[in-house]
């Protein structure tokens, strides 16, 4: 049986420059993270995944569909929906309508119903909005659903682009850095909140982070990308003592050191 | 409740005074101020605000109608106007795409009426022509669907440019179609070229009350089902999905909003009511040729969704009212007044006004004047007279409905 969400040799090039170099990537469950330096691919990664880059080669397959060449709302109707490492709201939409944007894949209407106000139109809306009001709720933004998302502090929007993900009902949950900028109880927060959403709503995450602590807190499996390529993978206590992972971060010499100390 | 006095006193007084001085430009003036009050006052019952306007624009605007007939044309265009702003509104206001060639599709609307509504189809097809004025009715909805389609068969290559290409590829739209207009009377004489189209038959209509009475209440009505229309579009999925186009294109579709289908719903629903406000237009004016439909019209019609406030319905009314009665009246009575002191010859500090030269002449500042108001606008209310307001939406319903399906889940 293949794995819930796979890529294999994924290529993507931007010009001369080779931003991804044959990555493969499978995800079945649970949650799991990308680490590395900074212009690793990470995002771009992200990018090939959710559709907004096309790879110049590999394939992408969720649940046995490809997901190349496919658009990224076509995507997000399959199951598979992001956030973005620098939010991205729907800035003068309130809280709750950013969610409700969230849910278009899933709503079945069409112009006549809209235009037509059948009872079943009152019945899809007073749905969507009670939906709505749950999921401000699981990330605790229930009183701020009238907020303007500009107006909102830079974790609630955070939090809310979370919601927002969410609403789309997704089986695969791609979240880039979402605790950027958050104190550390606050990420403590959200990752138990990630950990809850695991469990309730039979979620599989993927995450980008730079947040080591949360990164091997929370994370089922970690991958290492370096220069567009993959150089680790495994448990988060595997991945701490690679070598190529600490050269990585930390350069050469301290590599040394730190393989020396290893033993 | 003071509030409600001064409504009522602010509608009964303007209309008053109308009837009294039938010719005053100032006093009708008044009266628009003063639904334009009873609109926006704050702590105002429902049944007594709806109930005024309701009676303002049913009873009070025809009866002003009878007492100078001009008033009624002007508000007739206001009504044009107003729907075609809030097409536009749907367009650039909730969708935020920029078309600046909007009055293409009022011209779509407007020849598609007059080609068939007038002899002018006897050169093409032969015989037949024109249709029984009530066809009109029948080509409300031609003029709908062809708009529509136009806008759809626009939107198809262009739509994926942003902001400034998509502007200019609208502009030249815009100008394409009535360079079309102006040149399609060969070989096959579809338009009659600059000449334009006349007579164009205009429809009977039911009230058995005056001509141009009757047809104020048609424009009147066709507006409301705008309204209702627009309204209706903005608070639903599709509504919340232009938005979030404007908002962030990509992270729209990200969350699963089909780019394409949903500016493509936005052009043909902003193109439509432009074409049956078309239809209705080029049986108000029995002649239309392709200078109705220049570019300074697209702006025109542009300036009234932004100077009523961008994506906000109310706005766009308004905005459409401000800027027909300043074309059509305040500054055309300006330039009659100076004329008129220019002839009296009036000096103001020692210089005789008659000595202006014509270059000069009052009537000419016209369009300064407007721009000159449309740029302090900007500056001191970049967001329109009547901005877009988020509605705050009660959540309460929905938190007693999640307790009751809690209590109904746990119940079994």
């Amino acid at each position: 049986m293949t794995a819930l969400f796979e890529a294999r040799g994924i290529v993507k090039r931007f010009g001369g420059l080779v931003a991804i170099n044959r990555v493969d990537y499978a995800l079945d469950r649970g949650i799991a993270s990308i680490i590395g330096p900074n212009g690793a691919g990470k995002t771009t990664l992200f990018n090939v995944f959710t559709g907004l880059y096309e790879p110049d080669e590999g394939e992408v397959t969720f649940r046995g569909h490809s997901l190349v060449g496919r658009r990224p709302d076509q995507i997000t109707a399959l199951g598979v929906c992001r956030t973005f490492q620098n939010i991205r709201l729907f800035a003068n939409m309130t809280a709750i309508e950013n969610v409700l944007v969230g849910m278009h894949a899933r709503v079945r209407l069409g112009l006549w119903d809209a235009l037509s106000h059948r009872p079943r139109f009152h019945q899809v809306e007073r749905g969507l909005w009670r939906r709505g009001s749950e999921l401000l709720d699981r990330v605790g933004l229930r009183a701020k659903a009238n907020e303007v998302a500009r107006n909102l502090p830079y974790g609630d929007q955070r939090r809310l682009e979370l919601a927002r993900a969410l609403a789309s009902e997704p089986s695969l949950l791609l979240l880039d850095e979402p605790t950027a900028g958050m104190t550390q109880s606050e990420a403590g927060d959200l990752m138990s909140l990630l950990r809850r959403l695991v469990v309730d709503l039979d979620l599989a995450i993927l995450l980008i982070e730079h947040n080591m602590r949360v990164v091997m807190e929370v994370s089922d499996r970690v991958t290492v990308l370096d220069h567009g390529e993959k150089i680790a993978e495994g448990v988060p206590r595997e991945v701490q003592g690679d070598a190529r992972v600490i050269e990585a971060y930390l350069g050469r010499r301290s590599a040394a050191r730190g393989s020396r100390a290893a033993p | 409740m003071i509030n409600a006095v001064a409504a009522v006193a602010a509608v009964a007084l303007s209309v008053t005074l109308v009837a009294v001085f039938p010719r005053s430009i100032l006093v009708f003036l008044a009266f628009q101020g003063s639904m334009l009050f009873v609109y926006a006052a704050p702590r105002i019952a429902g049944w007594l605000r709806w109930g005024l306007l309701g009676l303002s624009l049913v009873v009070l605007m025809p009866m002003i109608g009878s007492v100078n007939g001009y008033y009624l044309e002007v508000a007739t265009q206001v009504g044009i106007f107003a729907a075609l702003a809030l097409g536009l509104n749907i367009v650039v206001g909730l969708a935020g795409l920029l078309d600046l060639g909007y009055v293409a599709f009022f011209a779509v609307g407007a020849y598609s009426w007059a080609i068939f509504g007038s002899p002018h189809a006897n050169l093409i097809f032969g015989g037949g022509f024109p249709l029984a004025p009530g066809w009109f009715y029948v080509f409300l909805f031609v003029g709908l669907g062809v708009a529509a389609l136009t806008g759809v068969l626009l939107g198809l290559p262009v739509l994926r440019l942003r902001g400034d290409y998509l502007a200019i590829v609208t502009l030249g739209f815009g100008e394409v179609i009535r360079v079309l207009a102006n040149n399609l009377d060969k070989p096959v004489n579809l338009t009659n070229g600059p000449k334009g189209i006349t007579p164009i038959g205009r429809p009977p209509l039911p009230f058995g009350i005056p001509y141009s009475e009757a047809f104020y209440f048609l424009v009147l009505l066709i507006v409301v089902v705008v309204i209702v229309v627009n309204r209706r579009l903005e608070d639903s999925h599709i509504g919340r999905a232009w938005e979030a186009i404007r908002e962030d294109e990509l992270a729209a579709q990200a969350m699963g909003v089909p780019l394409v289908r949903a500016k493509l719903l936005a052009f043909a629903c902003g193109a439509s009511f432009a074409g049956v406000m078309g239809v209705v237009f080029s049986a108000k004016q029995i002649f239309i040729n392709p200078e109705s439909f220049t570019f300074l019209e697209s702006i025109g019609v542009l300036a009234m969704v932004i100077l009523g406030g961008m994506g906000s319905i109310p706005g766009a009314v308004v905005g459409a009212t401000v800027v027909t009665v300043l074309n059509l009246q305040v500054l055309k009575g300006f330039s009659l007044w100076l004329n008129e002191l220019k002839n009296a010859g009036v000096t103001v500090l020692g210089y005789s006004l008659a000595n202006l030269p014509t270059q000069l002449e009052p009537a000419k500042y016209e369009r300064m004047v407007f721009g000159m108001i449309l740029v302090v606008m900007m500056i001191f209310r970049p967001q329109g007279i009547f901005p877009a307001r988020r509605r705050q939406r009660e959540l309460a319903q929905a938190q007693v409905d999640k307790e009751q399906v809690a209590v109904a889940g746990a119940e079994p």
